[in-house]
């Protein structure tokens, strides 16, 4: 009954391999290609660690998105044709390059493999803060992002709301509040267009699904909402819609509604419950569904945003 | 070897190889790669840390997991900046490099 | 009966990882990537429905073993549309 440390050893050779073809690939492209197929296998390699909705999210955000992110990057750095003009790494720089490494990844595995026996933990003190502050919630990762550590997660939501601020103002002075560049040139591929016609809504309908369900079982506001975006960039992609025009206030407004919506219920939670983003016991779950879904709505306009890249205006992606 | 240990150990090894490759390639995006390969050999070991946690009737620690969920959310967020200033600069300057001898200006010669 | 079922789930998955495999020798040993796509989207696409056929019995409820097969309808979905998004890739660089 001992296939599983085989199967173990295999999938960490497996990402190991990938990693070090992602470093030493010679061709930008195939080094992206190389990174997305790691980013799926790791998932798997969450799922060994018993944390499946850790899983779910880097197989959607950091195999998924950041994938079309850098693919787009690549495609549009090529479109540029700016000249490489670093210079090639020497020898020496290699040796001392490689000798540092092995030193900060040996010290990281004797740290991992010195760590105490007796592990701390925090377990059971979030299955005690389950009843009052985690609200009936039968995950215990949502109830850690939505009551025990919910001004972590808020402060998370406006660090995307940054990003989002940090992406449009790289922008040149003159395209300010127009539309980033569209995803792909016209005129759209027959298939993509059918692909995105059919998945598209399938696809916002699961993501809708995963996020309802992860308030009991794996999944929740950040894989739901990873998921629509997913979507809306396929359509975006099949140029069934454009990319927004950054200076449109509803874009706007629905961007920072996840973690405007979050900070009131928090500050009212001082007046309302004993204490600043505490809930009422009795209203507690309603109220993490109503934030967790104005979350998925920012999560899920910010991602395309940020793949979208500056206000550019013109028709060339 | 149980698992937790395999992985604690693929995030070392992870860490080590994203070094290697932020500090070698000259590119911009490359080692943007590996500076997500570092990112994400970091999330091992606080996975790790997570599972250890499995106190009695638990299987794992649920706060270190929400961590990294955020963090990889996070991670994702940096490198779409990253990716803009790049091509902003690649843009701007005609060059896609980090090399200051690369930017740097002509010298004149001492003549106005 | 479970002994039965277990004999059909072996061999449904195990037919299915064999032309995952033949997917992979494919891949690694035909000449170039219009005949590589060919193979991939053929045979991985059946070996995955293998595989999904063999594990429905197995699963806990309907509703699971239906959505097993409706992840197996998406990648069918998926895997046809990207192989001819990159075909015609391929072709257009080849001109």
């Amino acid at each position: 009954m001992s296939v599983l440390p085989v199967l173990d050893l295999v999938l960490i050779v497996l990402v190991i391999g990938l990693a070090a073809w992602t470093i030493v690939a010679r061709d930008i492209f195939a080094a992206v290609l190389a990174y997305v197929a790691y980013g799926l296998l790791l998932a798997f390699v969450w799922i060994r660690l018993h944390a499946p909705d850790v899983a779910l999210t880097e197989a959607a955000v950091g195999g998924g998105v950041t994938g079309v992110l850098l693919i787009t990057a690549g495609k549009r750095l090529g479109a540029l044709k700016a000249s490489e003009a670093g210079a090639p790494p020497g020898l020496v720089l290699k040796l001392v390059a490689g000798a540092l490494a092995l030193l900060v990844a040996g010290a990281v595995a004797f740290a991992v493999v010195s760590l105490p026996t007796s592990a701390p933990t925090l377990a059971p003190e979030i299955a005690a803060a389950a009843p009052g502050p985690g609200a009936g919630l039968g995950n215990p990762i949502t109830a850690v992002l939505m009551a025990y550590r919910s001004f972590d997660t808020m402060l998370e939501k406006v660090v995307l709301i940054l990003a989002v601020l940090g992406v449009w103002s790289v922008g040149a002075d003159q395209a300010w509040g127009a539309a980033p560049a569209p995803l792909r040139k016209p005129p759209p591929d027959g298939a993509m267009v059918f692909l995105a016609q059919i998945l598209a809504p399938a696809g916002a309908l699961i993501g809708i699904h995963i996020f309802w369900v992860g308030a009991d079982a794996p999944g929740g506001a950040f894989q739901g909402g990873a998921l629509l975006a997913a979507m809306w960039m396929i359509a975006m992609m099949a140029r069934l819609t454009e990319p927004p025009r950054v200076a449109s206030r509803r874009l706007r407004h629905a961007l920072i509604s996840g973690p405007a919506v979050f900070l009131v219920i928090g500050l009212a939670g001082a007046f309302i419950a004993d204490a600043f983003f505490a809930f009422p016991p009795a209203l507690a779950k309603p109220l993490i569904l109503l934030i967790e879904t104005f979350m998925v709505l920012s999560i899920a306009l910010a991602l395309p945003l940020l793949v979208a890249g500056p206000p550019n205006g013109s028709d060339e992606p | 070897m149980s698992p937790a240990l395999l992985s604690g150990l693929l995030g070392a090894a992870l860490v080590g190889l994203g070094l290697y490759g932020l500090i070698v390639h000259p590119h911009p995006l490359r080692k943007l790669l590996a500076f997500n390969l570092i990112g994400s050999g970091v999330f091992l070991v606080f996975g790790i840390v997570a599972r250890r946690g499995a106190a009695a009737g638990f299987a794992f620690d649920a706060a270190p997991q929400a961590m990294v969920i955020t963090g990889i959310v996070v991670a994702f967020a940096a490198s779409a900046l990253a990716v803009a200033l790049i091509l902003r600069l690649a843009a701007a300057g005609g060059k896609v490099t980090l090399d200051p001898k690369a930017w740097a200006k002509p010298d004149d010669g001492g003549a106005k | 009966m479970s002994l039965l079922v277990d004999l059909f789930s072996l061999a449904s998955i195990g037919a299915g990882v064999f032309f995952f495999v033949a997917g992979t020798v494919g891949l690694l040993r035909f000449p170039d990537s219009l005949t590589r796509l060919h193979v991939l989207s053929k045979a991985d696409n059946l070996g995955l429905g293998l595989i999904v056929l063999g594990l429905m019995p197995r699963a806990d409820s309907l509703l699971e073993a239906l959505k097993l097969l409706v992840t197996w309808a998406l990648v069918l979905l998926s895997g046809a549309a990207t192989s001819q998004l990159i075909g015609r890739a391929l072709r257009r660089g080849r001109k």
